[in-house]
């Protein structure tokens, strides 16, 4: 009884010092938080939106290694998904509130250090997302013409360090290894129509490239089964509906997942029944489609690269797969496991989309290797008070936009809430005043939001000129000099 | 352009780019008169905006936000759900602005009217396999216009939690 008093009486004085402590030092007081964000992407944005909305008087400041906001929503989504990036409109109003700053053109790590973040920011908030693709480790990997999706992505959304790819289309075949979103998506770029393509905000030198290619069959290659894919419905519906190309999926393949799909969670399920449907029964008008197709992709299981095989003049030959089984009781996660078997798959591209990972980017941040993400709970980075991730950086890359915003709301929730608690001490910092001359300094070009607004508009009107919503800048000097350019 | 009109001219009509966001960060659409008018249709939540002209007009719907909180909200006939929420600061978000290419604006509506909604488009249900807690009465706001039938609708925000833990991590209640 007397410990239980005890408790209560304890509990209620901690309740009552925050109380004080939020009243004297916290939102009603002259104290203005600063808080950085490492990263303008979607993860960066919607935890600045929370932030804003969370404290009446907290600014942020948003540092972007690019001249450019935005992130993956400018440079991983699809140029022929335009739709997706209306989310920009949101984050524009979010980047005009007087309480957010852009700071642009600056890495974090070389050009500015943590160390000097922790000086000028109460909270900093990592969320610059997952930048390198994690590897085969096969033979043959290194060869000319196998790349990473994730830089044929940048290729073609006109991301400057992926602007030179070297990408070979004059071969009639492509195998893209991987079952997710990404491995799709540059599938249906290089199989999709450049009279299409061209009415997007596509790279011009990427649209150059596309309209000489040869490419007239696209493998998509799994190392699971169908019921473990990791693409999503529309982007396989995209696929299948695709103008003047035919889906191929061995009936063979799916024939066993039809009688499976009742007992499966509602998302497997529809994508299990269009798996199977195309597969075992087509409808008429995709049967009509396909006839008249004049390119086409399949989709292949089971199959795991073991050899990416050249030929005498140093070319791809072929992927050479071991054929997989799978084991386990949960049908959805399931392993695969190599058998003895293995096939040959003629091709001259190879596409490697099996998965993306953080880098680390600077010492004073913590950084799990393995799983290539900065260990974290629940968006506290783990021992070290004021600094938070939010988004891919701490979750590792996976989920749509939704799943990203959640994840920076709740971020951004926590950082009040440990700033109103005294987790985060209530000291007054400088923010972007601390850190801007120290750049300036180091002659580093800062680039703020109406800067980029000068670049967005020197990009639209290029744009305009070819028949297409934008024409991006893809070289950073380029960008700079937009942004001297007047008003 | 077909894929940009094909959401929004079947589900609403209405839409084009709100001339507050767009004045100086015109994104994707510029090219396409229809996103450039300055007069003409009424650009996207700016319908909202807008009060019921007369009581005939008025359909009054209830939000209940994600702690519970029951929110009633005077709409009028041909509001779009998603937002009407803007239009009193609810969060519900609308990323893809009413385009059918995320679940941002994810709802549960209330099983008396769930019947009285059109039947979601397979682009919708698309979206909804994407949402976290989808319950066999999910919708997505922005495509719940509402009419006079919907009279007394209430929807109700899906909680939203951290959808991933390092390490399989489970967050224990408080």
């Amino acid at each position: 009884m007397l410990i239980k008093n005890t408790q209560n009486l304890t509990r209620r004085l901690i309740r009552n010092l925050n109380r004080y402590r939020r009243l004297y030092c916290g939102n009603s007081g002259d104290f203005v938080p600063h808080v950085a964000v490492i990263g303008s992407g979607p993860a960066g944005f919607y935890t600045t939106q929370q932030l804003l909305k969370a404290h009446p008087k907290l600014k942020v400041d948003i540092y972007e290694k690019l001249p450019i906001p935005f992130g993956l929503v400018r440079y991983g989504v699809a140029p022929d998904h335009p739709e997706v990036k209306n989310v920009i409109n949101t984050f524009t109003q979010t980047a005009q509130n007087e309480r957010c700053n852009f700071i642009g053109n600056v890495s974090i790590g070389t050009d500015i250090t943590i160390k000097h973040l922790q000086k000028a920011y109460n909270a900093i908030v990592l969320s610059y997302g997952a930048d390198a693709d994690r590897k085969l480790d096969i033979p043959g990997e290194n060869l000319p013409n196998v790349i990473s999706a994730r830089a044929l992505v940048g290729w073609y959304n006109g991301l400057p360090q992926d602007r030179n790819l070297e990408v070979d289309l004059s071969c009639d075949t492509a195998v893209v290894l991987g079952h997710g979103n990404v491995a799709l998506d540059v599938a249906r770029i290089l199989l999709t129509p450049t009279s299409t393509l061209s009415k997007t905000d596509i790279s011009n030198h990427a649209l150059e490239a596309l309209s000489k290619s040869n490419i007239k069959k696209v493998y998509v290659v799994g190392r699971r089964g169908p019921l473990q894919v990791s693409f999503t419905i529309k982007e396989l519906r995209e696929m299948i509906n695709l103008e003047d190309c035919r889906t191929i999926i061995e009936k063979e393949d799916v024939s066993f997942i039809g009688s499976l799909t009742e007992e499966l969670p509602r998302p497997r399920k529809r994508l299990t029944d269009l798996l199977y449907k195309t597969g075992c029964n087509p409808t008429d008008n995709n049967l009509i489609h396909w006839s008249k197709a004049i390119r086409e992709w399949q989709l292949k299981f089971l199959l795991s690269p073991t050899k990416i095989v050249s030929n005498n003049d140093n070319r791809i030959d072929s992927v050479e797969c071991v054929k997989n089984r799978l084991e386990g009781d949960d049908i959805l996660n399931q392993k695969a496991v190599s058998t003895d078997e293995t096939v040959q798959i003629k091709c001259g591209l190879v596409l490697r989309s099996i998965g993306y990972k953080s880098i680390p980017i600077d010492d004073a941040i913590p950084f799990d290797q393995k799983r290539g993400v900065i260990p974290n709970e629940n968006g506290r980075v783990t021992g070290v008070t004021g600094m938070y991730c939010s988004g891919w950086v701490g979750s590792g890359p996976v989920g749509v936009i939704l799943s990203t915003m959640s994840d920076g709301f709740n971020t951004g929730k926590l950082i009040v809430s440990d700033m109103n608690s005294g987790l985060i001490p209530n000291i007054q910092k400088s923010g972007k005043d601390g850190i801007l001359p120290i750049l300036r300094e180091k002659g580093v070009n800062v680039v703020d939001f109406k800067s980029w607004e000068k670049i967005n508009k020197v990009e639209v009107g290029k744009g305009e000129e070819m028949g297409k919503p934008r024409e991006k800048l893809t070289d950073i000097q380029q960008m700079l000099d937009a942004t001297q350019e007047k008003s | 352009m077909k894929w940009i009109t094909r959401g929004l001219n079947k589900f609403y009509p209405r839409l084009c780019n709100t001339q507050k966001f767009m004045s100086s960060t015109q994104y994707s659409f510029v090219g396409n008169p229809k996103f450039h008018s300055q007069s003409g249709p009424l650009c996207s939540g700016e319908y909202e905006m807008q009060d019921p002209k007369t009581d005939d007009e008025v359909v009054n719907i209830t939000f209940i936000d994600k702690g519970g909180k029951r929110i009633p909200v005077k709409g009028k006939i041909g509001d779009n759900v998603m937002y009407l929420a803007h239009r009193y600061d609810i969060e519900l978000e609308g990323a893809c602005e009413a385009s059918l290419a995320c679940s941002t604006c994810h709802v549960y509506v209330h099983e008396n009217y769930f019947d009285k909604l059109t039947d979601p488009e397979e682009e919708e249900e698309d979206m909804l396999d994407m949402a976290p807690f989808l319950k066999p009465n999910s919708r997505l706001g922005c495509q719940i216009i509402l009419n006079k039938d919907l009279e007394g609708l209430e929807v109700t925000l899906p909680p939203i939690t951290r959808n991933f833990y390092v390490d399989g991590h489970v967050p224990q209640p408080h």
